[in-house]
């Protein structure tokens, strides 16, 4: 996803002299043919992520559309105020791009295990908050941001994912502000939510079993469009959404909290409400090394058959 | 010239008051110790236009101990960046004027609250500068008790490696913050030296003596030199109010109706 990203910025930046890119020292063999190509739109700024989203702040100040980069918790977490008061509050064309969501970087350890960032910044007002699942979803993410006039946050997996998305020339698979993606819709009773990576499981679990569930991919937290999943909580009686991230305040979360707002507003029916399966991490730290997919497991993202019964 | 920027400051110091006053509103002492900072910026120095608050090739200033807004909002006020009138409100319910600084507010750059945030931002604003090739200035003021703050460490560190010699940092080196002395919490000592030895061109003055003041800000914005310039300006909290001067008390406290008319007559009396 990373390379994806990467080369659709060099793209975007080819056209659009605005872009800027910082990297908090971080970003080795990804960074460079960006930094090549675009010197005078480029800076390394060190291991200090609260100056490189203040920097970035000012030189969106001054019309740049500035993306910041580095892994995990740095450009997130590190400098959570900075990100709410200098760039949202702001409302700045400032793009904070996370490599490594959830347990991507499984063996190094929580300081490295970015599972909590998307309830935090979900609740900052202005920030778009996305998390592509493919290398697909990574480039169209990077193209809408580019476009976007105001403060993103683009969560990355790692590298060497494949894709998931098939048809990727299909015209209804353009990514606009809040979109739900159809993977497959061959069951009408159970959906799959999904976010990010984890999107690859999730398809890969539905077609090894033949289980007739349909799924669905959420490269927006933040804002979801609310009539495509209004129409989704229609069609379907059970809904699990899975996500690698603290069950507090995450994907699972946003879902629910619409579910209940669709209802008080009388959108939905007492008879249309879904049943709801959350799958997330349950408010836990994992001290133990591991692959992505272990920590996965142990954290227990996992779909089970009897959740399709 | 500096006759009128010491009036200049006078008037600042007489409308601050007045606002805090009225709002009973906190931080005087630190707003009152860089009136005169405001006062010999925006009488020459800044080029900025009223008129025009976001014309491109402005100097931008950037005040990062927003919790001292009220001179700015007085310098401004007087200055004509907007109606003294809608002053009036400041930090009273409904008002754009909060008691911090609001970019809401015309000729204010950025919002600052929360300390050490301004700096990362100017030093964004002056690379900015730089990469296009602009010839304005970026002046950023900061507190003493806010250098405390890591962030701003981050960008000391850096904007000498930058070479951001458009970007000037003046320190309101009052020598008070919010417990107490700053050398008895976190000792700043030898400020100057860590501000050379971290690379950057640094001026050491008396931040209430207006042709001192002047000179190194004309200096500053000269300068071919191709660090960044930090100016530690010597400054006494509450200064211009006698009984304000050197005390801890006015980071908090609003003043009593009399001690606002004393006060206000004491400003007078330098008319």
């Amino acid at each position: 996803m990373r390379t994806a990203f990467i080369n659709q910025l060099i793209e975007e930046a080819s056209s659009n002299n605005n872009i800027f890119l910082l990297v908090g020292d971080l970003g080795f063999s990804v960074v460079e043919p960006f930094a090549e190509k675009f010197p005078d739109r480029f800076l390394n700024v060190g291991i200090a992520e609260q100056n490189m989203a203040g920097i970035a702040a000012g030189l969106a100040m001054e019309g740049y559309c500035v993306y910041i980069y580095s892994i995990g918790n740095f450009p997130t977490l590190r400098c959570m105020e900075q990100i709410r008061y200098d760039i949202c509050y702001h409302n700045l064309n400032v793009k904070i791009v996370a490599v490594g969501g959830g347990y991507a970087y499984g063996a190094l350890g929580p300081s490295h295990h970015a599972t909590e960032e998307l309830g935090m910044l979900r609740t900052i007002p202005n920030l778009v908050v996305c998390a592509p699942a493919d290398p697909y979803e990574a480039k169209a993410i990077t193209t809408f941001t580019a476009c976007y006039n105001g403060p993103c946050y683009i969560r990355l997996g790692k590298a060497g994912e494949p894709e998931v998305h098939k048809h990727t020339s299909d015209e209804s698979k353009q990514i606009v502000k809040g979109t739900i993606l159809s993977i497959a819709e061959t069951g009408n009773t159970t959906a799959v939510f999904s976010t990010g990576s984890m999107l690859k499981y999730v398809v890969d679990f539905i077609e090894r079993n033949n289980i007739a569930s349909s799924v669905y991919s959420f490269p927006f937290i933040k804002p979801i469009d609310n009539t495509m999943l209004l129409n989704l909580f229609i069609k379907y009686k059970s809904i699990i959404t899975i996500e690698e991230h603290q069950a507090s305040g995450g994907f699972g979360s946003a879902i629910l909290e619409l579910l209940y707002e669709f209802a008080n507003q009388g959108l939905l029916a007492q008879n249309q409400f879904p049943k709801m399966r959350r799958i997330a991490i349950n408010d836990q730290f994992y001290s133990v090394a591991g692959s992505q997919e272990y920590l996965r497991s142990v954290a227990g993202l996992e779909l089970k058959m009897e959740y399709f019964d | 010239m500096v006759n009128h920027s010491i009036e200049f400051a006078r008037q600042i110091r007489a409308l601050t008051l007045k606002l805090v006053y009225n709002a009973k509103a906190s931080h005087i002492g630190g707003a009152l110790s860089m009136a005169d900072i405001l006062a010999v910026l925006y009488d020459g120095i800044l080029n900025v236009d009223p008129g025009a608050p976001d014309y491109v090739e402005r100097d931008r200033f950037l005040l990062s101990k927003g919790h001292a807004c009220s001179s700015l909002y007085a310098t401004l006020g007087l200055k004509g960046f907007f109606d003294l009138n809608e002053l009036d409100g400041y930090a009273t319910n409904g008002s754009l004027f909060l008691s911090h600084t609001s970019h809401k507010i015309p000729g204010i750059e950025v919002s600052a609250g929360s300390l050490g945030h301004a700096l990362p931002i100017a030093c964004g604003i002056a690379l900015a500068a730089k990469r296009k090739k602009e010839q304005w200035k970026t002046f950023c003021l900061v507190s003493d008790g806010e250098l405390n703050e890591g962030s701003n460490w981050e960008s000391i560190l850096l904007a000498p490696q930058l070479k951001l010699d458009n970007l000037i940092l003046i320190i309101d080196y009052n020598k008070i913050q919010s417990f107490g002395f700053v050398k008895d919490i976190v000792d700043l000592e030898p400020l100057r030296a860590k501000f050379e030895a971290c690379r950057w061109n640094c001026f050491e003055i008396d931040g209430h003596n207006h042709s001192e003041l002047h000179d190194t800000f004309v200096k500053c914005k000269e300068s071919a030199d191709s660090a960044p310039k930090a100016i530690i300006a010597h400054t006494t909290k509450g200064k211009g109010i006698s009984f304000m001067e050197d005390s801890l008390l006015w980071h908090y406290k609003s003043p009593s109706e009399e001690q606002y008319h004393m006060a206000l007559q004491e400003l007078n009396q330098y008319k």
